[in-house]
């Protein structure tokens, strides 16, 4: 049964090295939905976030594949684990003089920003986990949407360990009431 | 000391104790060839096409445990490579390679003999590298042969542009490696370990499945240890051959689609699997579902991800099969397992292999045993990929580790001539046999000029049935008799072999063969006989594709029922 999957991993950085990551899930005909990669708190070394649609078992495999490339220091599947994952989005809308307040009262009620206003556009800037960029997203709609683009998601643990340093992941934590 | 991008790669090549290399220049890598000669170290073997020189060093690599090296330059050169390279891959083999690239400024550009190959070769190396300056090339070169030969062995391939190879920089061999996320694991875990053995210990019916790890690890006396102390049969995979000896009475042959019926019938009854350095392959297992439905495994493997991957595995131990075997030995009891031993001791004389005798023609099976008496089972055995593989590792009986050298994972026809040139550069004092198929053998006939040129003593045993046998049997038994371009129109290989001159001799009868192995073995070069055998024999036992090992067809007495349950059956990777 295909579920989601949030992989982290810590990789040289190098180049080649996503597309040697890429290519065994492309192998195995997987679709990444997203993947965000950039520092990380090691220099020299990247942080790529991926999701994956795929059957555990399978995943499993890439991830184990995954810890095989050379230039891969550690990947974690932290799908089970307590975590929390944001993605940042920004949408460009159509918003003339009559829906300009309209949308900003929106982007308030999401704690989203405008961040760039043109003569017939505004820019928005809003951060979350996918749902709430969903919902935001669905809302904006009905006014036109120009441009929209995602980074995926990045995603830690819960905590205070770190979620590629620990062997094991750790399964719970006390949750963050969420603000 | 400064030094050219050439002479590093040389000197770092000596320092990691090459001293044979097989490759073909081009252009790219014609300032790295101008070198060579400064190096008398390293004897360079002329191939006369790059997929010669990635399997001829695969063979090399194969017979000694040695990292073989392959020279090859850009474009053509470099895709001549890929599937040597790919055949390593699949095999474990431990190799470099190591191409030239269009000058940097070319790169990206759609030069002349420019390809990707890094990109080319990204699935199917352990890793690869593009060599951007002279400066990182000593370090380069020291990480390729470290993570060639050590944990799960494959494949590296180093990349360098032209210019690299004249650009001038400070030698500094290094003498550590830096690799932080190259931590192969090669203890066993000590509570893995520890379950393994209550379950070695409790069972009644286990059977030891001993794969190509084995001999990587080097873990021959601590496998024979095992079997011993604790008394149990063993089997073993396509490449684990040559693992235990063969003769002992404990070894029950090889498993899979074409392994012995009472290895695989062993397989079926167990309770316990012990799968040691095998990766489940389905050549090996036939239908998954149906594999050892009775047994809990036990899967010991260097590499992590082999785990779980084709069969689901009850006790995972990650290791080297060598120290997991020592640890393991501290702990099994010795055991008597009369009754199980017997049991399969029973199958084994009721299902025997020996087969030579169900038509008067010149048969393969015959031929394979001939040469095993008369080189009182001690040669090193190469073949290609087909029928006359089957047959090489069925009848010969192989006694010492290393001795069977064959493509398995890729199955790659033309593997064999170039690889028992490997095999024979690699160790000039045993006795080198090529077995190959007439269909294999043409894929890569063109290194019989290798052959002549280095006076490489291989001796050429083709089994010449006019066909691509192994498809052809699949037609006969699997699609109604209907033979689409299995057919081969043969030319004359003795006198191919005489336009090379290499001697040979033309054998179509049962009498001729023990002469002719007889002038081969007494020839002191190479030689080449061309057996003309029987067109249609098939090899047997077979378990059809999509049926479980227990399923297997043997010589026609059961085939037909067998083959109409066959059709019966899912699909499968065939």
């Amino acid at each position: 049964m295909p579920t989601k999957h949030t992989i982290v991993a810590l990789v040289e950085n190098k180049p080649g090295v996503l597309n040697r990551m890429a290519s065994l899930f492309r192998r195995r005909g997987f679709n990444i939905e997203s993947i965000a990669v950039g520092l990380s708190e090691t220099p020299d070394l990247s942080r790529v976030t991926i999701v994956v649609d795929g059957a555990t078992t399978m995943v499993e495999q890439v991830r184990k594949q995954l810890a095989k490339v050379i230039d891969v220091v550690r990947v974690s599947d932290i799908s089970d684990t307590d975590l929390v994952a944001r993605e940042l989005a920004l949408i460009k809308v159509k918003a003339s003089s009559v829906t300009r307040s309209e949308i900003m009262q929106i982007v308030d009620i999401f704690r989203a920003n405008i961040i760039d206003v043109g003569t017939d556009s505004v820019t928005v800037e809003v951060t979350g986990d996918e749902d709430k960029i969903n919902s935001l997203f669905n809302l904006l709609r009905g006014f036109g949407i120009r441009e929209l683009a995602r980074t995926g998601r990045i995603a830690m643990t819960r905590g205070g360990s770190n979620s590629l340093r620990e062997k094991e992941a750790p399964k719970t934590h006390t949750r963050k009431p969420k603000t | 000391m400064k030094m050219t991008g050439a002479q590093i790669i040389c000197e770092s090549l000596v320092r990691e104790g090459v001293d044979i290399v097989f490759g073909i220049l081009g252009g790219a890598v014609l300032p790295f060839y101008d070198t060579l000669p400064q190096f008398p170290q390293l004897h360079h073997i002329l191939v006369r096409h790059e997929q010669g020189a990635a399997h001829a060093a695969d063979g090399y690599a194969r017979a000694t445990g040695k990292v073989g090296v392959c020279f090859a330059t850009s474009g053509p050169g470099a895709t001549n490579l890929v599937t040597g390279i790919a055949n390593a891959y699949l095999d474990s083999a431990p190799m470099v390679a190591i191409t030239g690239q269009v000058a940097r400024p070319f790169i990206g550009k759609d030069a002349f003999q420019e390809v990707d190959i890094t990109g080319i070769t990204l699935p199917i190396t352990k890793h690869n590298y593009l060599v951007l300056e002279a400066s990182s090339l000593a370090k380069t070169v020291k990480e390729a042969f470290y993570l060639a030969r050590t944990g799960r062995p494959g494949p590296i391939l180093i990349d360098v542009p032209r210019d690299v190879f004249i650009e001038e920089a400070e030698f500094h061999y290094p003498s550590k490696i830096d690799l932080p996320s190259y931590k192969p694991t090669l203890e066993g875990h000590p509570a893995q370990i520890k379950k393994a053995v209550k379950l070695i210990d409790e069972a009644q019916r286990p059977v030891i499945i001993a794969g190509r790890g084995v001999s990587i690890s080097g873990a021959y006396t601590e496998l024979k240890q095992l079997v011993e102390t604790a008394q149990i049969p063993m089997v073993t995979t396509l490449l684990g051959i040559g693992s235990f000896p063969e003769s002992h009475i404990l070894n029950f042959g090889m498993l899979g689609m074409h392994g012995m019926a009472y290895a695989n019938m062993a397989v079926d009854a167990a309770d316990v699997i012990i799968a040691i350095g095998m990766r489940f392959d389905d050549r090996a297992t036939g239908r998954v579902s149906g594999f050892a439905p009775n047994a809990r495994i036990i899967h010991i493997d260097i590499d992590p991800a082999e785990i779980g991957k084709n069969v689901r595995v009850d006790v995972p131990i990650v290791g080297d099969v060598k120290a997991v075997l020592k640890e393991l030995n501290k702990l099994v009891a010795p055991t008597e397992r009369i009754k199980w031993v017997q049991q399969l001791e029973d199958w084994r004389k009721e299902h025997p292999i020996t087969e030579d005798s169900h038509s008067a023609g010149l048969l393969p099976q015959y031929i394979v045993h001939q040469i095993y008496q008369m080189t009182k089972g001690d040669a090193t055995i190469v073949t290609g990929v087909g029928q006359h593989q089957m047959w090489a590792a069925q009848h010969y009986w192989y006694d010492k580790p290393n001795r069977f050298i064959s493509s398995g994972g890729l199955g790659t026809m033309g593997f064999g001539l170039p690889a028992a040139i490997g095999a024979k550069i690699g160790c000039p004092d045993s006795t080198v046999w090529l077995i190959d198929g007439d269909g294999s053998f043409q894929m890569t006939i063109q290194e019989l000029a290798t052959i002549a040129q280095e006076n490489v003593a291989v001796k050429i045993a083709i089994f010449n049935n006019g066909y691509l046998g192994m498809v052809r049997q699949w037609q006969e038994l699997f699609y109604g008799k209907r033979y689409v371009a299995t057919s081969l129109t043969c030319p004359d290989y003795v006198k191919i072999a005489e336009g090379y001159c290499i001697p040979g001799v033309r054998v179509t009868r049962r009498e001729e063969v023990i002469p002719a192995i007889a002038q081969a073995m007494a020839a002191s070069g190479p030689f080449l006989i061309d057996f003309l055998v029987e067109p249609e024999e098939n090899v047997f036992p077979m378990v059809p594709p999509g049926a479980s090992l227990i399923e297997f067809i043997e010589r026609p007495r059961n085939m037909v029922k067998a083959l109409s349950d066959s059709a019966k059956l899912p699909v499968s990777n065939i």
